[in-house]
């Protein structure tokens, strides 16, 4: 089974909402100073999947992630976990692509890579929360996916999947070559060893650019960029007693209700 | 971009009736398709789902095409989106609306791309753009730390899906006209790939979270499954649905439907109760829409009290009893 999984590094969304800025004319967020950028979630559930494939059938992983030179970091970390190569896409030009940009760059990598039978990518990157990248490699390579899934096996040839919804999960049965988004219901994503992780900061990662796989220009434009003010300024209720202050929170939501 | 015209919803049913995500894309739509002087459609693509169509014209449709055939029993990706490519050439709309459902979010995305064209997902706001015309997307990123608005400026349809429970419905009008116009997509049934072989449908007793108008959401801090027997018993007396944070989804104090965040459920109910939870913002984003959000935690510094509009600082085991008899007794 030769696979490639597709990641991303982001801002870590664990952080301190406190230190959460931005840069409106940029229409970016500022990375506090010293933070290292993170593997998105969701990707690292994809790699998670991807190695569940790995250790049932045998295979080949390879990572590719679009992002500055710091990307080679969260492509080392995968092959860490147990992924076998990865490749930066990296260019000027890449960076303020949007979902439908990225997902030329990340189609035009795969096609250049040639054999494979599985892309992996997570349900929805964990900073711009646009959950079309995945769906939009599929298409541009013209392959069958199913988004949002939880588990994955190998059976007669095809892979069964099991695709979160809202009211459970539906099996689907897809054959390759396919591409699936992966949720973290998959499972905890496994820890690398010391000795692995030693051996993945030796890897060489190659860097593709714009002379490697092509380029397009994003559809979708971003107006602005802002942190929303809320008006609501939490009202504390007290009382003499934790339980007199349960006793007029109730009373307090009653009044708020009727007026 | 010429002869363009109309805004289109994907309508989704929900036992039989129209799931309440499709009243509200009809609400916004014609909202939006009265701003642009144009007609409003619907398009409804399932089996045995006729019913559907007069429904959508109460509640403010001017067509509705339905695709009514077995091949489209279950949901897929290939013939869903196909079906839409069909109808998206014939029609040709100006805006094409999804609900940021389970079915939505996988159409949307694979449907753009197929078109040619943008979407933005996840929508808590649109608008037209009184110069421009354009329609004007806002939607959470950043874990819901920021707000981002987009447009398309120039391919079509512009494309958006929306979050349930943020656009208003507008009220069943049955003395409203419109047409409904039956589509045969013809579809090479070949091209369609996968299959869906099983379905396992989590049991789900009472009302369901994202539908709720009151959703009782417990954290970390609960320390472990046996208080959410509390929320539970708060939550049938409100009329709501019970909700966890990832910490209990994770340690399986309750089942993973219950988990509330962009990693699960969105919710916007009138009223948030969130009870010994810190509010991480991955957490927050999911809880965006709710009218009004009150927290009860032991720790005044926790995250949830920047966004709740009303709280109590202490310890839930002695708060939430008081507070759960309270309710009890205003209501009975």
């Amino acid at each position: 089974m030769n696979m490639i999984v597709c990641v991303k590094e982001i801002l870590d969304p664990e952080m301190p909402a406190s230190s959460f800025k931005i840069d409106p004319e940029a229409k970016r967020a500022i990375p506090p100073k010293d933070m290292q950028l993170v593997i998105s979630d969701y990707d690292e559930s994809a790699v998670e999947a991807a190695l569940k494939v790995k250790d049932s059938c045998g295979g080949k992983i390879t990572i590719l992630s679009l992002g500055g030179e710091s990307a080679k970091n969260v492509i080392r970390r995968c092959i860490a976990m147990g992924a076998d190569e990865g490749i930066l896409l990296s260019a000027p030009l890449f960076d303020d692509s949007d979902s439908f940009a990225t997902a030329f760059v990340l189609a035009g990598a795969i096609k250049k890579l040639g054999d494979f039978d599985l892309v992996l990518c997570g349900r929805q990157e964990g900073d711009w929360d646009a959950g079309q990248v995945g769906s939009g490699i599929a298409e541009l390579l013209g392959i069958v996916s199913v988004t949002m899934i939880g588990n994955i096996e190998i059976k007669n040839g095809k892979a069964v999947v099991e695709r979160i919804v809202a009211d459970g999960r539906e099996i689907i049965e897809i054959p390759f070559p396919a591409l699936v988004t992966v949720s973290s219901e998959i499972g905890e994503p496994r820890y690398p060893s010391l000795r692995r992780v030693r051996e993945a900061s030796r890897k060489e990662i190659p860097t593709w650019n714009t002379q490697d796989v092509a380029f397009a220009e994003s559809r979708n434009k971003m107006l602005s960029l802002f942190v929303p003010t809320r008006e609501a300024k939490c009202e504390f209720i007290a009382g003499e007693t934790p339980e007199e202050a349960g006793t007029n929170l109730a009373l307090k939501l009653r009044q708020a209700k009727s007026s | 971009m010429t002869g363009r015209k109309g805004v289109i919803i994907g309508g989704e049913l929900s036992d039989g009736n129209l799931a309440s995500i499709t009243t509200e894309l009809l609400g916004i739509g014609r909202k939006l398709a009265d701003e642009l002087g144009q007609e409003l459609s619907a398009l409804f693509i399932g089996n045995e789902i006729s019913q559907a169509a007069d429904e959508a014209i109460f509640f403010g449709a001017d067509k509705v095409y339905v695709i009514d055939m077995p091949l489209f029993k279950d949901y897929l990706t290939d013939s869903y989106v196909a079906a839409w490519e069909k109808l998206n050439k014939q029609i040709t709309p100006e805006i094409l609306l999804l609900g940021h459902t389970s079915l939505g979010r996988d159409l949307a995305p694979r449907l753009a791309f197929r078109l040619e064209t943008g979407v933005t997902q996840d929508c808590v706001e649109l608008s037209i753009d009184p110069e421009t015309k354009l329609l004007q997307k806002t939607k959470p990123v950043y874990g819901g730390n920021a707000l981002a608005i987009y447009v398309c400026q120039e391919c079509r349809p512009q494309m958006a899906t929306i979050r349930e429970k943020v656009m208003q419905p507008l009220k069943r009008d049955t003395s409203r006209k419109g047409e409904v116009i039956p589509f045969a997509p013809g579809l090479d049934e070949t091209t369609i790939r996968g299959k869906v072989i099983g379905k396992v449908k989590e049991e789900v007793t009472g009302i369901k979270l994202e539908e709720a108008d009151v959703v009782i959401c417990g954290g970390r801090g609960l320390g472990g499954p046996e208080p959410f027997k509390q929320l539970e018993e708060l939550a049938r007396i409100l009329n709501g649905a019970v909700g966890a944070t990832r910490p209990p989804c994770d340690a399986k104090w309750v089942p993973s439907h219950y988990q509330i965040g962009l990693t699960g459920k969105l919710i916007s109910p009138s009223l948030y109760i969130g009870i010994a939870l810190s509010g991480a913002s991955q957490h927050q984003a999911g809880i965006l829409g709710s009218k009004t959000i009150v927290a009860i935690n032991r720790d005044p510094d926790a995250n949830i009290f920047r966004l709740a509009h009303y709280g109590v600082v202490g310890e839930y085991e002695k708060v939430l009893p008081a507070f759960i008899a309270k309710c009890r007794e205003l209501l009975h």
